[in-house]
């Protein structure tokens, strides 16, 4: 298939599939972040990508018969892998005899939260969590220094100009979105204080959070957007959600126990673990939620840096 | 009580779910784009709605009905957006429905003689 | 009761995703994603109430958002003139009903 359009809209729906795989097999956080990231975020940042490039795939002298043959032989091996695995769900099988009867037995006792994912995730394997939070917030850098682009205050007001008559046919879609837009960032809140009972946590309510600024950006044009939210701002905050996280395994380190381990944060144990967890997960909603909108933001202005470099020359050739 | 509401929840479903399938039928059917159009943006709002209303009718406690109520009212203001916001984009690039095409095939073709 | 009106969202996503490959124009296909999420939203909450997990309504209320967050987005890059440059296994759009 030629046509990337179709394949991006082909992935969007791949995405939605496979988040209904993980609800159906109880994995609730995975699809929860599943229908944040993949069917939302990723979707909208390829299409931005496409825009700039452009839409058909090039086309390519030779046939792609070995590595056709390479990706066939490497599935068959791995699906023969598979046969040598334990059943689905049999009681015996490695995954249920080493950590996980210890998680779903103590980890009540021992955190106090009901849902165990987020006291695996955020205090049992915190250390893995802090090392998943660096590397977005390392993505975010590199998107920046490979995408920022140095803005001319004087180009600001043409900017402006062809946003605002981008968009004066889509009145009613402005409107519902200027009502939908308090009730998500309220959801994306509701997430991530909900994670430690329910589905979420701070990478899903970051992710929400992000995706409602982002529809602001695409309905409003990124000046306004920029207007509304400083990058130098953002840019603050996806450093400081890191530091957040980093500084409560440093004071549990100064209170005199391991990195991370939260129950000398308070006088009682458990009521540390949930200042802990309440803390780091802040630092990762803030890290998750600035990262995306940075990411986004440069991937805008450099498409906007495209569109008025084509209009001037389009000029330059009229008057010529 | 109990059966009229089980009674009242699976009709709700049923008209629900036969609204779905009809929709998709419409989708995969119809001649062009705006028939198409009309017939997911109908029965796409109207059978989400219906199935949620049925659900509305199991749901075992207060929060778990109020979530559903949420997700109806999403569903009542973001389908119609979409279908006319799809609709309009299509219009403004030239999409022409496939009947006022060949109308216009023949009026032209009409006027010219 | 919910497993009939599940089977019947499975079929309506069929055929939603038959169009979403077949689609000539690039609105089919995005008619054909819009549908497809919808659909998701409902399999998501029936899957709840099938499995006795009635917490799942929390995705689906995530679902209905990005949904219409990402169709929006859709909707709003494909008016560039980069995307109206059809490729050629696809007729042009303004001849092309």
């Amino acid at each position: 298939m030629k046509d990337l359009f179709a394949v991006v809209m082909l992935l969007g729906i791949y995405s939605l599939l496979s988040a209904s795989f993980f609800v159906a097999m109880d994995a609730v956080d995975v699809a929860f972040t599943e229908a944040a990231v993949g069917a939302g975020i990723s979707t909208l940042l390829m299409l931005v990508v496409i825009t700039m490039t452009g839409r058909s795939e090039k086309t390519t002298r030779h046939k792609p018969w070995l590595a056709l043959l390479v990706v066939v032989f490497t599935g068959g091996v791995l699906i023969y892998g598979t046969f040598d695995m334990p059943y689905f769900g049999i009681a015996d099988a490695p995954i249920h005899s080493h950590v996980a009867p210890r998680y779903i037995n103590e980890s009540m006792k021992e955190i106090g939260i009901p849902n165990i994912v987020t006291s695996v995730l955020a205090s049992y394997r915190a250390f893995d969590t802090f090392g998943e939070v660096v590397v977005i917030f390392t993505a975010g850098i590199g998107v920046m220094a490979l995408l920022s682009v140095g803005r001319r205050p004087e180009e600001d007001e043409k900017t402006t100009a062809i946003n605002d008559s981008m968009h004066e046919e889509y009145l009613v879609i402005r409107i519902v979105t200027k009502m939908l837009i308090p009730f998500i960032l309220l959801y994306a809140l509701y997430v991530q204080f909900h994670g430690d009972f329910g589905p979420g946590g701070g990478f899903q309510a970051g992710v929400i959070f992000a995706a409602a600024i982002i529809l602001y950006t695409m309905l409003f044009g990124l000046t306004t957007a920029r207007k509304v939210i400083n990058q130098s701002f953002i840019q603050f905050i996806a450093a400081a959600g890191v530091l957040l996280y980093g500084c409560v395994g440093i004071v549990s380190m100064l209170n005199g126990a391991n990195f991370f381990d939260y129950n000398v944060l308070a006088s009682d144990p458990v009521a540390g673990q949930h200042l802990g967890i309440l803390l780091i997960e802040w630092g990762v909603g803030c890290t998750v939620a600035s990262v995306m909108i940075m990411i986004f933001f440069n991937f805008a202005g450099r498409r906007e840096m495209q569109q008025n470099n084509e209009k001037v020359n389009n000029i330059e050739g009229d008057s010529l | 009580m109990d059966i009229i509401i089980n009674i009242s929840g699976a009709l709700f479903l049923l008209i629900g779910s036969f609204l779905c399938i009809s929709g998709g039928v419409g989708l995969l059917r119809f001649p062009d784009f705006y028939t198409r159009m009309h017939a997911v943006g109908v029965t796409d709002t109207l059978g989400a709605g219906m199935i949620l209303i049925g659900l509305m009718f199991y749901s075992p406690d207060f929060l778990t009905f109020s979530k559903l109520v949420i997700i109806l009212l999403l569903t009542l203001l973001i389908g119609p957006t979409t279908s006319h916001v799809l609709a309009k984009a299509a219009m403004h690039n030239n999409l022409m429905p496939k009947l006022q095409q060949e109308d216009n095939i023949k009026e032209t073709s009409s006027s010219n003689y | 009761m919910f497993i009939a009106a599940t089977l019947a969202i499975f079929v309506a996503m069929i055929l939603a995703i038959i169009r979403g490959i077949v689609g000539p124009t690039l609105y089919d296909r995005i008619l054909a994603v819009n549908m497809f999420g919808t659909k998701t939203v409902l399999l998501i909450s029936l899957l709840g109430f099938v499995m006795g997990r009635p917490e799942f309504l929390d995705i689906a209320i995530v679902y209905a958002l990005i949904n219409f967050i990402s169709v929006i987005g859709v909707l709003r890059y494909s008016d560039t003139n980069k995307l109206k440059h059809t490729p050629s296994n696809e007729k042009p759009l303004d001849k092309e009903y």
